[in-house]
């Protein structure tokens, strides 16, 4: 090759790349009638991306209505925050609280109740809080206190976390603002955030769907459940689109439809069944918030 | 899940969108570069600071600037392309165009002045004069096309931001690897790792082959 041609020879390969690159096509064949606004964008938390629910629900989705759902898996505040500026067309979250001042304030249309599964406070084998089989969370987490035992918390806003700090305020602890050194803020998912307490030894509040995926990878064991508190309960916005007239509200009324359908609500039941034992979410669909205790 | 058609089409996704990156900040960084070191004109060494600094800029910064602009809210909103392949080539443009302006106004300022003197003496037009100094400078240029590639092939923090990491859609092999890690996919997510590293030496390897060809003769 002679030197002068070494330049465009490269400039050669990069335009061969560009052209290689007009095409970035999805890997799915499209769906039978696309509507109109075929786009759809689902802000939701990261339990249900990391657990593998959405990776069955959404093709199914798509398959049935033709649209093609964007996924984006934040912190449940993330979220809302998305919801609230109108950059999203709907919401699966788990932080029952905030979604009624979003519901308030106007910045959502529809909120249905979708499914539940629950929070559980895992921890080293040793125990040495002394919190196993205590039926109540709050007072678990009182022992945690005031025996100064590693706690690590999502710190990220996202719906555990809001949780978790609910929780807190049933005791007289308040180590989100008195910031003692036992009290560590990972600021990560929630895998992230279990592998850090499985490496500190630490205690941790998180949903069961995560810490079942998990679990191989972790020394933690599941020390308190079942407290009525523990409930992590999933509904389903829509973005109200006479605050932001560029969602996609038919698409966002076709998922809800989608996700309380019975059928849906059979695959949601199956989930997980096979790989782990046992259901990962309970679905919900025919209940309102009071049967779950929410009102 | 490792070797099957998604992983395929997730490292293809990949080195499109980088590839296609780091085209665009060579075709715009080579000739600002080259402005940079050659050119006489004020605020010129305020500009190179500049550039400089961004040579550093953190991926997650550049993202959350440019999901700003391209979200529904921001400005940009009705172009309508956040979470798309082209909005995590506009952040990795961002992110690697500083890097290929900087080390190419690096290696032109590297050159020997006389040269440019010797070149003006023998009657080269200021194109011949400016491909002249481009040919000398070839392997420091092949340098900085590298780095640059390597800025945004292995980058995460804009990927997801602006992304979103959407199955099929913008999922690349970086935040492939953070998903496998949250679900706890260790093994996957190693060897999506090894497979990055492969596909990043693969890319350098022939840049360099065609560096040092050029180097010998």
């Amino acid at each position: 090759m002679k030197r002068s041609t070494l330049l465009f020879t490269l400039l050669t390969a990069l335009s061969i790349l560009l052209s290689a690159c007009g095409g970035v096509t999805s890997a799915e064949e499209a769906a039978p009638v696309p509507p109109v606004n075929p786009t759809l964008i689902l802000a939701t938390t990261t339990s249900t991306q990391d657990s593998g629910l959405l990776d069955v629900l959404v093709p199914m989705f798509q398959e049935q209505t033709g649209y093609t759902v964007q996924t984006i898996a934040v912190g449940t505040g993330a979220a809302l925050k998305m919801a609230e500026e109108g950059n999203a067309d709907v919401l699966l979250v788990h932080a029952p609280a905030a979604e009624k001042e979003l519901m308030d304030a106007g910045f959502c249309k529809d909120r249905m109740l979708i499914m539940h599964n629950d929070f559980i406070i895992v921890g080293p084998a040793a125990d040495p809080a002394g919190i196993q089989d205590n039926t109540v969370a709050a007072n678990a987490l009182a022992l945690i206190a005031s025996s100064e035992s590693a706690f690590v918390s999502r710190g990220d806003d996202s719906g555990t976390h809001k949780k978790e700090l609910s929780i807190w305020k049933g005791t007289s602890h308040e180590p989100n603002t008195d910031k003692p050194a036992w009290y560590i803020e990972s600021g990560q998912g929630m895998g992230a955030t279990l592998t850090i307490a499985s490496e500190k030894a630490a205690y941790t509040l998180t949903d069961r769907a995560t810490y079942l995926a998990n679990k191989e990878n972790l020394d933690l064991e599941i020390l308190v459940e079942g407290d009525a508190v523990l409930l992590n309960v999933y509904h389903v916005m829509t973005v109200n689109p006479e605050k932001w007239p560029k969602t996609n509200y038919d698409g966002a009324t076709a998922f809800a439809k989608f996700m309380t359908h019975e059928d849906t609500q059979a695959v949601i039941a199956e989930f997980g069944v096979a790989e782990y034992g046992q259901p990962l979410f309970f679905p919900d669909a025919d209940k309102t918030d009071a049967d779950l205790g929410l009102e | 899940m490792i070797f099957d058609a998604e992983v395929f089409q997730i490292t293809v996704l990949s080195l499109q969108i980088s590839a296609l990156a780091t085209g665009l900040s060579l075709f715009i960084g080579l000739p600002f570069g080259t402005l940079l070191a050659l050119g006489k004109f004020p605020l010129r060494s305020f500009l190179l600071s500049m550039v400089n600094t961004g040579m550093g800029l953190p991926p997650v910064v550049v993202g959350l600037f440019v999901a700003m602009m391209l979200w529904r809210s921001g400005p940009l909103g009705d172009l309508k392309l956040i979470y798309t392949p082209t909005a995590i080539i506009i952040a990795q443009v961002i992110i690697s165009f500083p890097v290929v302006t900087g080390l190419t106004a690096a290696a032109l300022q590297a050159l020997d002045p006389r040269l440019r003197l010797q070149l003006y003496g023998l009657g080269a037009s200021r194109g011949q004069m400016i491909w002249m100094l481009w040919r000398e400078a070839r392997l420091p240029l092949l340098a900085a096309l590298m780095a640059g590639f390597g800025s945004v092939i292995s980058e995460v923090g804009a990927s997801m931001m602006v992304g979103g990491n959407i199955r099929y859609q913008t999922r690349v092999l970086t935040t492939a690897i953070v998903l496998e890690t949250g679900k706890g996919h260790f093994d996957i997510a190693i060897a999506l790792g090894i497979l990055l590293l492969i596909i990043t030496f693969l890319v350098n390897w022939a840049l360099t082959w065609i560096q040092q060809r050029g180097a010998r003769q």
